[in-house]
């Protein structure tokens, strides 16, 4: 570890989430600078990245016509997700630098921080609470059940799960990986005879899991920005 | 390599799954707002600006070639007119030609007429001038056969002088009194009545 005992410190982990953050805002910013009317190929690609959150999360999640406002924020989330969860499967790296849960932590945080200052902006702060808490339509005797659950389940539960799914199933990706391989790289080298064809089918599943690992790392990424849009989207509706 | 990484991933497990150390939380943080920053400030703007002008672009050509075209539809509508016109033009210059000649057929066959009975009169005229020359030089002529004739006729008779310009007078006064009659008669009544 570097700067080890301070607060700067780096361990891998960490290391590799700086490499991707730097990577993938050098290729944003790369692609911006050479961008035309006329897009070439690079630039198709950035464009079809960026129009998947932009119309197919954003726009189809919150409506197209508050949707532009919460665009940087939810492309921010998707891509920062995304290249953080892809490291896992880049050789030389072979972490997920979101499997440590300060990041899973932060962005579940910016998620939250958004959807309750959208429902404050939207309804006022006793409305947005009122809405949320004692949404309309039901005899009042449900709210003695209905107030605690939807307390817990907006503020508690809704940042806790984007958190720890994100995490868990990165950490499981990384296991999942680390065992396949480990188990090849023993049973290859250190197990006795017969043993050693064993090693041939935990290859094959560790490369079937890396394939697995590189479809998971874009759908979290996706579901963590979909549910931002619709934790947004149901804040900025009246109830 | 595999094995290391089963190590380091030992170590870094060591602690809790799910308390952040507060590193991670801080680093976590400063990557996340780099890519915000950089986001939010320099890709997105550009991306929405090209998206904004590509529309924009593709609006305006739609707008142009609705424009071109109605331009187009008022030009053939110009040109047919000018077609019409013109077409009508042509018809009207046709039928003024088509007059025009009629005039000056008949003008010519008019001017033809004339010429025919001018050179009508003329030949009138000269055959009259000539009936007239013939006539004054028969009119010599037949005194002269006629004393030929007479003289013959009566033989010596007649060849005396005085008498034979007596009788030749005097058939030329009976011719003189006769001016206007045919050259025959006189000559043929003189020598009958003989």
């Amino acid at each position: 570890m570097l700067f080890e005992g301070t607060a700067f410190e780096l361990n891998r982990i960490i290391l590799v989430r700086i490499l991707s953050t730097v990577v993938l805002v050098t290729l944003f910013l790369v692609a911006a600078r050479r961008a035309r009317l006329v897009p070439g190929r690079g630039q198709n690609v950035a464009e079809l990245a960026l129009d998947f959150v932009r119309v197919n999360i954003a726009e189809e999640i919150i409506g197209k016509a508050t949707a532009r406002r919460y665009i940087p924020l939810l492309t921010t989330i998707f891509f920062a997700v995304l290249a953080m969860n892809i490291t896992g499967v880049i050789p030389g790296l072979n972490i997920a630098s979101s499997s440590l849960i300060g990041f899973p932590l932060v962005m579940a945080v910016i998620a939250f921080v958004a959807f309750i200052v959208v429902g404050i902006r939207s309804h006022g702060a006793l409305g947005y609470l009122r809405t949320t808490l004692f949404p309309s339509g039901v005899p009042w005797p449900v709210y003695i059940i209905l107030t605690p659950i939807e307390l817990i389940s907006t503020f508690i539960l809704r940042p806790a799960t984007l958190t720890i799914r994100l995490l868990v199933n990165m950490v499981a990706g990384h296991l999942l990986l680390v065992l396949c391989f480990a188990a090849t790289h023993f049973l290859f080298f250190e197990a006795a005879g017969a043993l050693k064809a064993i090693g041939v089918v935990t290859l094959a599943a560790g490369l079937a899991f890396t394939l697995f690992e590189i479809f998971i790392a874009a759908l979290q990424a996706y579901i963590f920005t979909l549910l931002t849009a619709v934790y947004i989207s149901i804040s900025q509706e009246a109830h | 390599m595999i094995a290391t990484t089963l190590v380091l991933a030992a170590e870094e497990g060591s602690g809790s799954l799910l308390l952040p150390p507060f590193y991670d939380v801080l680093w976590s943080a400063v990557c996340a707002a780099i890519i915000g920053y950089v986001f939010w400030k320099k890709v997105l703007p550009v991306f929405t600006r090209i998206l904004d002008e590509r529309t924009e672009l593709i609006e305006g050509g739609l707008k142009r070639a609705e424009v071109a075209q109605e331009e187009a539809a008022a030009l053939i509508e110009q040109y047919r007119a000018q077609l019409d016109e013109a077409r009508l033009e042509a018809a009207r210059v046709r039928e003024e030609a088509r007059a025009e000649g009629q005039t000056i057929l008949a003008e010519l066959r008019a001017k033809a007429a004339a010429d025919a009975e001018r050179i009508v009169q003329n030949a009138h005229r000269q055959i009259e001038a000539e009936r007239k020359a013939a006539e004054i030089s028969l009119r010599t002529d037949v005194g002269t056969l006629a004393t030929d004739l007479a003289a013959r006729i009566l033989g010596e008779s007649l060849s005396e002088d005085a008498r034979a310009a007596r009788v030749v007078d005097r058939f030329l006064d009976e011719l003189d009194e006769n001016l206007g009659a045919p050259v025959e008669a006189p000559g043929a009544d003189s020598v009958r009545g003989r």
